[in-house]
């Protein structure tokens, strides 16, 4: 009975003052009425918002929820499908032909093998810092360059480039500027990466854009491919690395535990996938009449999946709300989505994470916030990934 | 516990690598299509705990398990 169904008016909504790390509280609460409820989208179209971990699982796990851009039916307008090569919009057997000869090269094992290098980028970066001296803003000394140099090493970018591409993709992904610049940053970095790939396939050198090009894919589509790379790999990390420090720096209990014993390492990475969920909703349109929950979900309808509720339903977590350095039922989280479209460099982002937080916290015994916790910068809902604008931080030096 | 039957389906894998990450001693990922290879014959007897873990966050289907009779017949089941 739809009468009886929990309605969220309008999607996003904004989280609660003082509560930067909970999903917003309609959120929580429409998860609080049942998985499923109701939605109008931003462009006042009727949908389904699923805010319960099974349901959602379910409904990345169903062909009949396609990823296709096109279909997107959120309000009176046309969509344009995804350009060649941005898999994540797409549905099979295209996006199994670009995402199959990414695969090898991102598996758990290739991955840990970067270990060693991730953690000199690491070093590097902890070494300006601390020579630089308190305070500093973490997301420019930390959360960015680690990932950026990562994935630029791994693509192939040149590293005379480098600087001048990491200010292109730092103005598309922040989010913070006009139109007309985050479109001219888009366009510039769009433009550097298909001249790249013209250079990789003259002159192939050992990295994943080389790789690619031994295949059938067109330099359009692995260009495509490379900007889907760079946003999903870069923005989605850094917004972990310092959304996860401010996080721990508001759970001093859980930093000390975590400093105190590095064996929790991997378990607090998981634990902060789940509990920050920064990639927070993707959509899907049903393709057919699909029943989920119970009810009818009809062909043509947009649904919003949220993984930050999904990630705290109680039915799935114990005490979801809880930061939980030691926690054992975080396995599962759907921080790195689920489905045929699970993040392809989520074994990245684990080692770069593992890394990065427990140098850190090694390196600065007494990190701490240098302003009030509320007055760092928080991004929008509107924000396609959640994180942190800024994390200004301060530590004792150490006297030499 | 034990009647059930463990799928690995190479086709549907996409390589997300869950499997290799939750249970190392049971499955690994092919270096070069990144899809999942299996370690043991019979894991869901050697390591029963971590085989049903990697199951249950594969995310494509890959990884499945499915009951089979259990008693004296559960030997004969057809694959």
């Amino acid at each position: 009975m739809s009468e009886s169904l929990h309605h969220v008016a309008t999607l996003p909504t904004a989280r609660r003052p003082g509560c930067p790390f909970d999903p917003p509280a309609e959120l929580l609460d429409a998860r609080g009425h049942g998985p499923l409820s109701r939605c109008t989208h931003v462009g006042g179209k009727p949908g389904w918002l699923i805010t319960g971990y099974d349901l959602v699982r379910s409904v990345l796990a169903d062909p009949r929820f396609s990823s296709r851009k096109e279909l997107l039916n959120v309000g009176d307008f046309e969509i344009a499908p995804a350009p060649p090569g941005e898999f994540l919009l797409t549905d099979e057997p295209q996006h199994g032909r670009y995402r199959k000869p990414l695969v090898g090269r991102f598996t758990v094992r290739r991955m840990r093998l970067l270990t060693e290098r991730i953690e000199q980028i690491t070093a590097d970066c902890l070494d300006a810092m601390e020579e630089a001296g308190p305070p500093t803003d973490l997301v420019t000394a930390f959360a960015k360059p680690i990932p950026t140099i990562v994935i630029c090493e791994l693509l192939g970018v040149p590293y005379g480039d480098r600087g001048s591409f990491q200010e292109q993709i730092d103005t598309f992904m922040g989010g913070a500027t006009s139109d007309e610049e985050l479109i001219a940053a888009y366009t510039a970095t769009q433009e550097y990466l298909a001249g790249l790939v013209v250079a990789k396939r003259a002159n192939p050198t050992d990295d994943v854009l080389s790789e690619l090009t031994d295949s059938d894919l067109t330099d359009e589509e692995l260009k495509g491919m490379s900007l889907v790379l760079l946003a999903a790999g870069f923005d989605t990390t850094a917004n972990m690395l310092s959304l996860g420090t401010f996080a721990l720096l508001r759970n001093p209990e859980q930093l000390a535990a975590l400093r105190a014993d590095p064996t929790l390492t991997d378990a607090a990475v998981e634990e902060l996938l789940r509990y920050l969920s920064v990639a927070k909703t993707f959509m899907r349109t049903a393709l057919e009449d699909v029943e989920v929950g119970g009810q009818i979900i009809e062909a043509g309808t947009t649904v919003v999946l949220s993984y930050n509720t999904a990630n705290r339903d109680p039915e799935r977590f114990t005490d979801p709300h809880v930061l939980d350095v030691r926690r054992r039922d975080a396995v599962g989280h759907l921080a790195f989505s689920h489905g045929i479209h699970q993040c392809l460099g989520q074994q990245l982002a684990r080692v770069e994470m593992r890394v990065a937080f427990r140098a850190l916290i090694d390196r600065f015994p007494t990190l701490r916030l240098a302003v009030p916790a509320e007055e760092v910068g928080l991004r929008p809902e509107t924000a396609d990934i959640y994180g942190v604008t800024s994390l200004p931080v301060t530590w004792d030096e150490r006297r030499s | 516990m034990s009647a059930a039957r463990l799928r690995v389906d190479r086709e549907r894998c996409i390589g997300a690598g869950m499997c290799a990450l939750t249970a190392p001693e049971v499955f690994d990922q092919d270096p070069d299509d990144g899809r999942v290879l299996l370690l043991h014959p019979d894991p869901l007897i050697t390591r029963p705990t971590a085989t049903r873990m990697a199951a249950g966050v594969c995310p494509s289907g890959a990884l499945t398990l499915q009951d089979r009779p259990t008693g004296r017949d559960a030997g004969g089941d057809p694959p």
